[in-house]
């Protein structure tokens, strides 16, 4: 019964992995996998003295850091504020509105986005010059690249992440906050002493399984937003690994890049995996 | 209860309230702008002038969208993907969460197989070695592209596993006494019971095949066979060079503002239509997934 699943895993997920080995060679494609020479670590070494390799791992780690700092903080304020409201159908309107960019691709909001960001009218601009600020060129200028970056990511899943902390603020138990009542604690003592400590093992466990996916910056979003103007700063190893590897044909140094940020990744993901088993006696089946 | 109603809790109430509404409104205004774009006459939307409600309306965009061939092309090829795509993700994940949602002592190797299929999610080949495979495989410029490399959606074969497992055991203990097999109990007993997840899912893959376009910009060679979102995300690329790289072609580009949204707001449009239709069951699906007793 499983033959057919396995099977596809073998063929498109664990064969690229013997292809990793490419970073090894001095790949050549007219030579193919198995003419091409063998130069151990050469490409590695390469890497390592580029310029461009320390700006990107910089990148990614910033750009990643921010976004998982701010993706963990908005959405637990978010529920406290949405968990105040007692009509249902008002909730349950917002709701629907906070979920929805969370399933368009960046390659939709990346048009939406490049519009309202314009220099030219942008509404962003425009509502910055009801307080006479000078029109800011969002995505142009490499000092604001990264804030347009993990804003428009929190705005992007702010909502969706929202869902496990309302599930976790309707588990906890009605009898607690009868019994605050009777002893005078008022809505605000309620949310300090009942409230926040209900959602604290679930935010807790969130925060860890986060660590796993600091080298994932997020290349959709970038790829659709970035241009030469903003290597700089907004260049990450993925979007980089793309441009030397299929744009520039450096299939060896792109595949080094590569392996080097999926090794450092499992690492992450495991470390992380095992904190939250640890201490949230979390497991993923 | 009337301990809540103190004047400071109903300020906080209305205040509350607001910010909501305005968080919520922040979320879909950017969408309701496009479409007043797309709806605007050339003029006033390329000048940028178009606010929340179209200038001088005109259907002249879609119109112009609808005799696209290349557009309605890439509307075809995400259609045929997200048909063979979608049918192959959802038949893979029954087959392998069935098996992996049985105790340890009915499936010894359980644990094994579990790993070898999570191990994919933690560790990767990479972009290179991916696209080589694809190219060695001949299957460069097909559809099976797009569809055979995601063909196993680990991720809802875990959600799936874990719906199973909270099945009542005790069906599935009767229908063996009757004589049936693995198979006749997971179609039988556990699909019916499933429609919830069922649902979940097929809208995951559905969502995650009309939003694809990676793929479709890497392996696909002729613009004949681009997916909608990789055909958009070719249109996006010339935009953005327009606006930031060269002021020159800024003009010219830019005269097809109204066109372009209204490309971009019909590739929105079905997952605008669906999703709230569909939003009670990934609640629970998500919830299902990520935090377990």
């Amino acid at each position: 019964m499983m033959l057919p699943g396995i099977v596809f895993l073998i063929i498109f997920n664990y064969v690229p992995m013997v292809g990793i080995s490419i970073a090894f060679q001095d790949y050549n494609p007219t030579k193919g996998f198995f003419g091409s020479e063998w130069v151990g670590l050469r490409y590695f070494k390469f890497m390592l003295e580029l310029p461009d390799t320390a700006t990107v791992v910089r990148n990614t780690l910033i750009i990643a850091g921010l976004k998982i700092l701010f993706g963990f903080l908005v959405p637990i304020l978010f529920a406290l504020l949405l968990n105040e409201v007692r009509q249902t159908l008002v909730k349950r309107m917002v709701q629907t509105m906070v979920y929805f960019p969370h399933f368009l691709s960046w390659v939709i909001l990346g048009g939406i986005l490049i519009d309202i960001l314009s220099m030219q009218g942008g509404a962003v601009n425009q509502i910055l010059s009801w307080f006479s600020v000078d029109p800011i060129f969002f995505l142009g200028d490499p000092q604001w690249f990264r804030a347009v970056l993990i804003s428009t990511d929190v705005w992007k899943e702010f909502g969706f992440s929202t869902i496990i902390y309302l599930a976790a603020l309707s588990g906890i138990n009605p009898q607690l906050y009868e019994a605050a009542v009777i002893d005078g604690a008022n809505r605000w003592k309620q949310t300090l002493n009942i409230t926040i400590p209900g959602i604290l093992p679930v935010a807790v466990l969130m925060a860890t399984l986060s660590i796993g996916g600091i080298l994932n910056a997020g290349f959709d979003q970038i790829f659709n937003l970035y241009n030469a103007l903003v290597y700089d700063t907004g260049d990450i190893i993925d979007t980089y690994v793309y441009r030397i590897g299929l744009v520039d044909a450096q299939y060896s140094l792109a595949t080094a890049v590569g392996l080097f940020k999926s090794v450092v990744s499992l690492i992450l993901i495991s470390v992380s995996y095992a904190l939250a088993y640890r201490f949230a006696n979390y497991r993923i089946f | 209860m009337k301990a809540y109603d103190s004047n400071a809790y109903r300020l906080f109430t209305f205040a509350n309230y607001l910010i909501l509404l305005a968080i919520g409104l922040l979320c879909v205004l950017p969408m309701f702008h496009l479409l007043a774009v797309s709806f605007s006459s050339k003029g006033p939307a390329n000048a940028n002038l178009v606010g929340l409600w179209p200038i001088g309306f005109t259907t002249e965009a879609y119109a112009e969208a609808f005799t696209n061939t290349k557009y309605l092309k890439s509307f075809l090829v995400t259609f045929e993907r997200i048909a063979l795509g979608v049918t192959i993700n959802m038949i893979l994940t029954f087959l392998l969460a069935y098996p992996l949602s049985k105790e340890s002592r009915d499936f010894p190797l359980r644990s094994v197989y579990v790993w070898f299929i999570v191990f994919t999610m933690l560790f990767g080949g990479g972009l290179i070695p991916s696209y080589m495979l694809m190219k060695q495989l001949h299957l460069m410029d097909t559809i099976w592209a797009l569809v055979l490399p995601g063909a196993v959606p680990v991720f809802n074969v875990i959600m799936l596993l874990n719906f199973f497992r909270q099945l009542p055991k005790e069906l599935e203990e009767s229908a063996f006494m009757d004589g049936a097999s693995h198979m006749v109990s997971l179609i039988r007993i556990y699909v019916p019971l499933s429609m919830p997840a069922i649902a979940t899912l097929t809208l995951f893959s559905v969502v995650g095949h009309w939003n694809s376009w990676f793929d479709g910009l890497i392996y696909m060679k002729s613009p004949d066979h681009y997916p909608l979102q990789t055909y958009l995300q070719i249109l996006l690329e010339q935009t953005k060079n327009a606006i930031t790289l060269d002021g020159a072609k800024q003009i010219s580009e830019v005269a097809k503002r109204s066109l372009y949204s209204a490309q971009i707001f019909m590739a929105m449009l079905p997952i605008l239509l669906v999703y709230p239709f569909l939003q009670k069951y990934f609640v629970k699906g998500i919830v299902l997934g990520s935090v377990k007793g």
